[in-house]
């Protein structure tokens, strides 16, 4: 009894916790190193440390305060996603981004409640742009429908003007981060006349045969993929296996990484994905990581993503959550901010370009202003294409503006039906 | 020493037959139970609650109601996970459809749903056995994530298929939604609990317990003396339904506050539950508890160790704890094939005698 009283002893103190030092600004990490969805993991969450340590290392922190990372493994498991946010929810935790729309869905209310920021850049409640209703949540700069949007409006470029009679068919992960855009493809497809297919893929998507012979027998003209982690190469190797022409295959920008092409070889050629932010290492952002960063053995992780496609969405999350704190302080007028002030920082949060190619990011994306009632950001998306032979992604399109005459009434009547179902009466916004 | 037996006598069958027979065992219990209803919620706050307490309550649920099925009875299921849906479903429906409705009565509904959907799942029992009717409950797994992922009734047809829990109360304390208190969902948690916890202890000592030991243990001889296999075997199906399902309702409503069926009740589930049950002890209760607090406490207390006290990479240590969990498992059956209930079982015939031992 005695010695089992001691294990009892001691496990309460571990659970306890370690608390870090008070006064650093604390940015939590939900990061996902393990799990079937690591390999798309690992590189966001590294772009996301590394640019926080390059700002602690190079700027001294920001405004004099040194940034803190608290890193928690999630394994992309809303359970365990639970644990890590309350964890780390009492350690001064200033902005979440969980990067898995299933923990997003989870941490809205919560967070909400908490009065801590929740940024879901490119993913989570696509309606959370209405910042009338979604007063914590915020998803700029682009979100799914945005995404659907422009991934249409570029099929429609390429055909001339008329989609008519065309077949889209949809590959998507059978939850709620694939089910996100298809209320606007619905939408699109009555406005534009083409026809839609739905074909669900189960977690965590390496079985797609079936899916996959029905493209065949169909043969859709387009088929669009929103799918994550091993169910991204596993389609692009099914489509080449089918020949299915790469030109015609679009992914969402979480289907448009190195890990997800680079397994199909030479046949994944020409496949494209949307995208919300410049894709390369040319940037002079990472000249400064790399001597700050690389050099001094500080980088996250293996440190061999710097400038891939989700590094570098990891460290523009980073960028963003650093310049909406720089604002947050800019408010309120003091260094040692909380996380309300960093949410008047983010609603304040203006990025033009002057701003971006000081920071080491010309034309990196679009120029981002956050309003009270607008959360949502610019909407803009690009689409960037697959070269094998120079295993390159390289930009095709400009960033173009998504359909906002059929998005905006879809986030309105989303938003307005949370906001019913959860007696939220929408703030007014001047 | 530690257990002064002497003097503790029983003069009725009655007390020779209660659940705690020695006296410093009863004082115990009593004195844990008293600690966690009128201690504990004084001190939780959100990480216990939320990452430690709810999870390890739902779970021993979920492992008691399992254990009635497999340990007692002897029908292995691999269904858990998809009954676990079926009660977050139903609390879902019956929280958006009556919304005045208390979540004391939401949650034993949808008990009584699962219980139903349980019956049919286990129709396939009276001909089938043993690993032929664990493939048959894996259908029911798959089948039933399939369903309320398909049809959007199911999920109020919103865009995404989540499900959020309202607030819901009782006696005028919100237990589900974002603004609880920690106290609340506990205690409600730990008050269901118990009492389906007093009940299965009382269940398994009854007829009807020994009519689905005696099916576990031979079916052909317990048909011969006089039990029925279609009540005993359907029995232990609702009844082990019964508690997963509220265990479910509760994993949604009260713990998660959202969930997505694929990722929240998938076939990972039910094996979780299993592996719970087996390592905590086939066919006892306190093995249910057991084995939940193993599998739920040892891999956030590894997490603890070594992320938050020695600083190693939270992929370094996610990797180790995956080891090291998997490595004990195989290291109790070992040790213990009964798993940790007859661990304590012998202990506690060691203690009773020590230090003086014949």
């Amino acid at each position: 009894m005695k010695f089992t009283k001691t294990i009892m002893a001691g496990a309460l103190a571990v659970m306890v916790g370690a608390t870090p030092a008070l006064a650093d600004l604390v940015f939590p990490s939900l990061s996902y190193r393990t799990g079937p969805y690591a390999a798309n993991g690992i590189p966001f969450a590294d772009g996301y440390a590394d640019y926080l340590t390059l700002v602690n290392e190079r700027d001294g922190g920001i405004g004099g305060i040194k940034t803190q990372l608290l890193e928690c493994e999630t394994g992309y498991n809303t359970e365990k996603g639970v644990e890590c946010y309350e964890s780390t929810k009492g350690q001064g935790a200033l902005i979440y981004q969980p990067l898995s729309t299933g923990i997003t869905y989870q941490l809205i209310p919560k967070a909400t409640a908490d009065g801590i920021p929740v940024h879901s850049m490119g993913y989570g409640r696509t309606s959370a742009a209405n910042g009338k209703v979604f007063e914590w949540i915020f998803n700029y700069p682009a979100n799914y429908w945005d995404g659907a949007s422009v991934i249409v409006n570029d099929i429609i470029k390429a055909n001339g003007g008329d989609v008519k009679g065309k077949k889209i068919a949809l590959v998507y992960h059978n939850s709620a981060y694939g089910k996100e855009p298809i209320r606007t493809l619905e939408e699109l497809a009555k406005k534009h006349g083409y026809e839609l297919s739905l074909l669900p893929v189960d977690h965590p998507g390496q079985e797609q045969k079936s899916q996959w012979l029905q493209i065949r027998r169909d043969r859709p003209d387009y088929v669009l993929m929103w799918g994550w982690g091993v169910m991204n190469a596993v389609a692009i190797q099914e489509a080449v296996n089918i020949r299915f022409n790469m030109e015609n295959f679009y992914g969402i920008w979480w289907s448009g990484s190195e890990n997800d092409v680079i397994p199909a070889g030479a046949g994944a050629n020409g496949y494209k994905a949307a995208t919300f932010h410049g894709v390369g290492a040319d940037y002079p952002v990472f000249a400064d990581i790399k001597k700050h960063v690389v050099d001094t053995g500080k980088a996250a992780g293996a440190g061999d993503q710097v400038g891939t496609v989700l590094y570098n969405r990891g460290m523009y999350a980073a960028m963003l959550a650093v310049e909406a704190a720089r604002k947050a302080q800019e408010i309120a007028g003091k260094p040692d901010i909380t996380a309300a002030d960093m949410r008047n920082g983010m609603e304040a949060l203006v990025i033009d370009q002057a701003r971006m190619t000081e920071l080491g990011l010309p034309g990196f994306g679009p120029e981002i202003n956050v309003t009270c009632a607008s959360h949502g950001g610019p909407g803009l998306g690009a689409i960037q294409q697959w070269d094998a032979a120079a295993k390159t992604w390289s930009l095709v399109s400009d960033f173009g503006p998504a359909d906002r005459d059929v998005l905006d009434p879809l986030i309105a009547e989303d938003s307005e039906a949370f906001a019913k179902e959860n007696n939220i009466t929408p703030r007014p916004c001047s | 020493m530690l257990y002064r037996e002497a003097g503790d006598f029983k003069t009725t069958y009655r007390a020779d037959q209660q659940t705690f027979p020695i006296k410093s065992e009863r004082i115990l219990f009593w004195a844990f139970i008293a600690f966690a209803f009128l201690i504990v919620p004084f001190f939780i706050n959100d990480y216990w609650n939320k990452a430690v307490l709810m999870p390890l309550l739902i779970y021993s649920m979920a492992a008691l109601g399992l254990n009635i099925l497999v340990g007692y009875c002897g029908q292995v299921s691999l269904g858990t996970g998809g009954f676990m849906a079926v009660g977050a479903f139903a609390c879902y429906k019956l929280m958006t459809a009556f919304p005045g409705m208390d979540m004391f009565s939401v949650v034993i509904l949808s008990g009584f749903v699962t219980a139903a959907v349980g019956i049919i799942f286990g129709l396939p029992s009276l001909r089938i056995k043993g690993f032929y009717l664990a493939v048959a409950t894996l259908a029911a797994q798959f089948f039933l994530v399939w369903v309320f992922n398909k049809f959007a009734w199911f999920y109020n047809y919103s865009a995404s298929g989540q499900i959020t829990a309202p607030e819901r109360s009782i006696f005028g304390i919100a237990v589900t939604g974002p603004s609880t208190a920690p106290w609340a969902t506990y205690l409600f948690a730990l008050t269901i609990l118990f009492v389906f916890g007093w009940i299965a202890r009382n269940l398994t000592r009854g007829r009807l317990g020994r009519s689905w030991m005696a099916i576990r243990d031979m079916d052909i001889a317990a048909e011969i003396i006089g039990v029925s296999p279609l009540k005993a075997k359907l029995s232990a199906f609702a009844i082990s339904s019964f508690y997963i399902g509220i265990a479910g309702a509760m994993f949604f409503a009260n713990y998660l506050g959202a969930a997505e069926v694929g990722e929240a009740f998938g076939i990972d589930k039910s094996f979780l539950v299993l592996f719970m049950v087996i390592i905590g002890g086939l066919g006892s209760i306190l093995g249910s508890f057991l084995g939940a607090a193993f599998l739920v406490l040892l891999p956030v207390l590894l997490k603890n160790l070594m992320v938050g006290y020695l600083g190693w990479a939270t992929d370094l240590a996610a990797h180790i704890q995956i080891m090291l969990v998997g490595g004990l498992i195989v290291f109790f059956l070992i040790a213990e094939p009964h798993g940790l209930a007859q661990l304590w079982r012998i202990t506690k015939e060691k203690l009773r005698i020590w230090p003086f031992p014949y």
